[in-house]
C-alpha cells in the first residue's frame, strides 16, 4: 500500500503541477466565463461601436399592384428590420443593385387567376435563409387574408380557422419528465456528455503516453523492480484519474459559479433550455459516476497498450482503435440525444466501452427502472476487473519488451514474457 | 549471500542463459562480463525478480527474493532509467521513497550524495539539462541512496570520465568495506580486475570462465613475456609454445604456455644481443576474455 500511494501520489502531483494542466485548466475556466458573459460582452460591444445591424432594403416590384402594400404593413406590425420598398425598376437593373450590395435583395410578386400569390426572389447568395423565411410568412398571411375576403369571411372566423388546439401531455410514473424537464435534460446531458467524453479520451491517452514514457526512459525498470507492475499500473491509473477527476470539479464549480453569476440576463432564452438554471442533482451524480467507470474503463485499456509500445512516438498510433471506440460511443450517444428511447441505444447502454455516455444519456433522459442503470455500472465494472487482471499480465510482460513493438499482435508476446 | 544455482532461462526456442552458478559473499564483489547480447541484462533481470528462470534457483540471504525486498536492492540499469522531465531531487526523494525511505531521510542522503559527487547545483534541474555524464551520477545516486545491502550494477562506469570513474569506485568500494554484496558487469576488464573477488565470463548464456580473479588467471595456462630490445627478435616468434606474439616499438610480448618456454625465449632473446627489459607477466583479463569469447567468433 505504501508503493502505491507513493507511485500515485507521483503520478497526481508531478502532473498537477506541470504548466500544461495548470494552463489548460486557466483557460478552460476563463473559456466558460466568458460563454456565460457572452451576451453582455457582445451588448458592451455593440455599444461602443455604435448601434446594431443595418436594417436590410428590399425593393418589391408588385406586378399585380394590390399585394404591395398589406405586404409592409404585415412587416411594419412585426416590426422587422427588413425595409420594404416599392420599385419600378426592371429587373435587369434591381439585379445589377443587388450585385452591387446596394439593397439586399429584391421581390416581384404576381396574382394568377385564381388570386394565388406567386413571388420571386433574389439575392445575392443562396446562403441568406433569415430573409426569404420572413418574407414567406409574411406574404401567407397576405395571401389568407386575400383569400378569405374572397371567401367573405370575417377576420373572428379566420382566427378560429386557424386556433391551435388545447393538447396536453400526461405520464403515469410520477417519476417521468414532462416535456419541459426533457428538455432541460437534453441541454445539461449534452454538455456533461462532452464533458465524459473528452476528459476519457484526454486522460486515457495521457495514460498510455506516461506507460511509454516510463518504458523509453528505462525508469520502468527500476520502478518494477521495487513495486510490482500490477500495483504500478493501478496506481498509476488512479493517480491520473483523481487528477482528471479534479479538473472536473474545478471547471464544474467554474461553470456553475459563471453561470449563476451571469444568471441575471441568462435565465431567459437560451440558456433555460440547457437547464442549466434548475441543475439536477441526479444526473450530475450519474455524470461523475460514470465519468469515473469509463475513465477506469479505459485507462486499463490505454495503460495495456501503452506498455507494449517502446517509444512514445508510437503511442498515438497504438491507441487509435481504442479512440475510435470512445468516438463510436459519442457518436452513438449524440444520434440519441433527439430520440432516447431508441433500441439500439438500450443495447450499446450495456456494452461495455458505450455504456459510459450511452448509459448516460439514457438514465440522464429517460425515467429507467434502477436495474437498468445499476445493471450497466456492474457490468462494466466486470469489464474493468477482466481488463484489469488481463492487462496486468499483458502489462508485466509489456513493460520489459523492447523492439519495434507497434502492433497488437506483441500482447501475445507480452502475456508470454510477463508469465516468465 | 547471493546464490545462483544452475539457473536457466529460455524465452521460445532462444536460450538467454544457460546452466549458470555463482556465489556472492557479503563484502565481496562479483564481476560479470560477457559481449553484448551474452544474457548479463537477463541474469539481472532474473535476480531482481522481474523474470523468473526456467530451471535453477537463485537466492538471497538463503530465501527467493521477493519485492519486499526492495528496499534492501539497489540496481543501476544499463541504460538510464529517470524521468527526463523531473527534477533531480525531486526524482531522488520519489525512488528513494520507493526502496523504503522517508522522505526527510531521502532528501538528507541526497544532499550528503550530490555533494560527494560534487552535482549539488544540479539539484533543482530537470534530468534531460543534465549532461550524459551528470545524468549517471544521478542514476548511481538512486541506486546507492537507500544504502542497499545488495548492488546490481549494470555497466556502472558507461560515460563517465576518469575523475568520475575514482569517485563512483571509490563510493563502490565504501559499501563493500561496509559488508554489501555487489554485483556488477562491465566492458572494461581493468575495473574488473581491479575490484573483483570473482568473476565469471559468460558468452552466449553459457559460464565460460568463472572463479576467483587468481584461479581464473592460473587456470588460463599461459602468461606473457616481455622482451625490450634494440635487436632484431623475429627468431623468437618460431620457438616452441610461444602463442600469439604483440610487437610493440621497444620490442614484444609473447603469449608462452609454460616458464619453461620463458626461459628459453631470454637465452634466444640475449643470443641477438643485449635486452633492456624482461619480465614475466600474469595474463590480463583482457587477454582471457578476448582468447576466449573471441576464439568463439572465430
Amino acid at each position: 500500500m505504501r508503493e502505491f500511494m507513493i507511485i500515485f501520489r507521483q503520478a497526481f502531483i508531478t502532473k498537477a503541477k506541470s504548466k500544461s494542466f495548470i494552463i489548460t485548466t486557466i483557460i478552460m475556466v476563463a473559456a466558460l466565463f466568458l460563454f456565460a458573459n457572452i451576451s453582455k460582452l457582445t451588448g458592451t460591444f455593440k455599444s461602443i461601436t455604435g448601434g446594431g445591424d443595418e436594417a436590410a432594403v428590399i425593393q418589391v416590384i408588385d406586378q399585380s399592384g394590390r399585394l404591395f402594400e398589406p405586404f409592409k404593413q404585415q412587416f411594419e406590425a412585426n416590426e422587422s428590420e427588413i425595409t420594404i420598398e416599392k420599385s419600378d425598376q426592371t429587373e435587369q437593373t434591381l439585379a445589377e443593385r443587388v450585385e452591387a450590395e446596394e439593397i439586399d435583395g429584391f421581390l416581384t410578386l404576381t396574382l394568377n387567376q385564381t388570386n394565388m400569390i406567386h413571388a420571386n426572389y433574389t439575392s445575392k447568395s443562396m446562403l441568406d435563409y433569415m430573409y426569404p423565411m420572413m418574407i414567406q410568412d409574411a406574404l401567407q398571411s397576405v395571401q389568407t387574408a386575400l383569400k378569405a375576403e374572397e371567401l367573405s369571411l370575417s377576420g373572428e372566423q379566420v382566427s378560429t380557422l386557424f386556433a391551435p388546439i388545447q393538447f396536453d401531455q400526461h405520464a403515469v410514473s410520477s417519476s417521468a419528465k414532462s416535456q419541459e424537464e426533457l428538455n432541460q435534460a437534453r441541454g445539461l446531458v449534452y454538455v456533461l456528455m462532452f464533458l465524459i467524453y473528452f476528459a476519457v479520451i484526454m486522460y486515457a491517452s495521457m495514460i498510455a503516453t506516461e506507460v511509454a514514457t516510463e518504458k523509453s526512459s528505462r525508469v520502468m525498470e527500476i520502478l518494477i523492480s521495487s513495486v510490482s507492475p500490477v500495483k504500478h499500473m493501478f496506481a498509476k491509473v488512479a493517480g491520473i484519474g483523481t487528477l482528471g477527476l479534479l479538473q472536473m470539479i474545478i471547471i464544474g464549480a467554474a461553470g456553475f459559479t459563471a453561470f449563476k453569476m451571469a444568471a441575471s440576463d441568462l435565465t431567459e432564452g437560451f440558456f433555460s433550455a440547457f437547464g442549466f438554471n434548475d441543475m439536477n442533482v441526479g444526473t450530475l451524480f450519474y455524470a461523475i459516476v460514470f465519468f469515473l467507470l469509463g475513465y477506469f474503463l479505459y485507462a486499463t485499456l490505454a495503460a495495456l497498450l501503452g506498455s507494449l509500445v517502446s517509444r512514445t512516438e508510437d503511442v498515438q498510433q497504438m491507441i487509435l482503435p481504442m479512440t475510435l471506440l470512445i468516438v463510436a460511443a459519442f457518436l452513438i450517444a449524440v444520434t440519441g440525444l433527439g430520440n432516447p428511447e431508441m433500441t439500439y441505444l438500450k443495447v450499446a447502454s450495456f456494452v461495455p466501452f458505450f455504456a459510459p455516455l450511452v448509459m448516460f444519456l439514457r438514465v440522464g433522459m429517460l425515467d429507467l427502472p434502477v436495474w437498468e442503470p445499476v445493471l450497466s455500472i456492474g457490468i462494466m465494472l466486470l469489464t474493468i476487473l477482466v481488463l484489469g487482471t488481463f492487462g496486468a499480465r499483458i502489462y508485466r510482460g509489456g513493460v520489459l519488451m523492447y523492439g519495434p513493438s507497434r502492433s497488437l499482435k506483441d500482447v501475445k508476446k507480452a502475456i508470454q514474457l510477463g508469465k516468465e | 549471500m547471493l546464490r545462483l544455482e544452475s539457473v536457466t532461462k529460455r524465452f521460445g526456442n532462444f536460450t538467454a542463459v544457460d546452466d549458470l552458478s555463482l556465489s556472492v559473499d557479503e563484502g565481496t564483489m562479483y564481476g560479470f562480463l560477457g559481449a553484448n547480447g551474452a544474457g548479463k541484462t537477463t541474469t539481472f533481470r532474473m535476480i531482481l525478480g522481474l523474470l523468473n528462470a526456467n530451471e535453477g534457483q537463485i537466492t538471497w540471504s538463503n530465501s527467493p527474493i521477493q519485492s519486499t525486498a526492495s528496499s534492501d536492492i539497489g540496481y543501476l540499469p544499463e541504460e538510464r532509467g529517470l524521468y527526463p522531465k523531473m527534477k533531480v531531487e525531486e526524482q531522488l526523494i520519489f525512488l528513494g521513497q520507493l526502496r523504503g525511505m522517508s522522505r526527510s531521510s531521502a532528501k538528507n542522503e541526497l544532499k550528503k550524495w550530490l555533494e560527494r559527487m560534487e552535482i549539488s547545483h544540479y539539484a533543482g534541474k530537470k534530468v534531460e539539462e543534465l549532461s550524459k555524464g551528470n545524468q549517471q551520477k544521478i542514476q548511481v545516486i538512486a541506486s546507492l541512496l537507500h544504502r542497499p545491502r545488495l548492488l546490481i550494477l549494470d555497466e556502472p562506469f558507461s560515460g563517465l570520465d576518469p575523475v568520475n570513474v575514482e569517485l563512483l569506485k571509490n563510493a563502490i568500494i565504501e559499501f563493500r568495506n561496509d559488508g554489501a554484496t555487489i554485483v556488477f558487469s562491465s566492458h572494461r576488464m581493468d575495473h574488473v580486475e581491479e575490484l573483483c573477488e570473482q568473476l565469471s565470463i559468460i558468452h552466449h548464456g553459457k559460464q565460460i570462465v568463472n572463479g576467483t580473479l587468481r584461479d581464473v588467471k592460473r587456470s588460463f595456462g599461459k602468461q606473457n613475456v616481455r622482451i625490450h630490445s634494440d635487436y632484431d627478435l623475429s627468431a623468437l616468434e618460431k620457438v616452441a609454445g610461444v602463442g600469439s606474439v604483440q610487437r610493440s616499438i621497444e620490442g614484444a610480448v609473447f603469449q608462452v604456455e609454460s616458464e619453461d618456454v620463458a626461459e628459453t625465449l631470454l637465452m634466444e632473446a640475449l643470443k641477438a644481443g643485449p635486452i633492456r627489459h624482461y619480465a614475466i607477466e600474469e595474463p590480463s583479463l583482457q587477454d582471457i576474455f578476448i582468447e576466449k569469447v573471441g576464439k568463439q567468433y572465430a
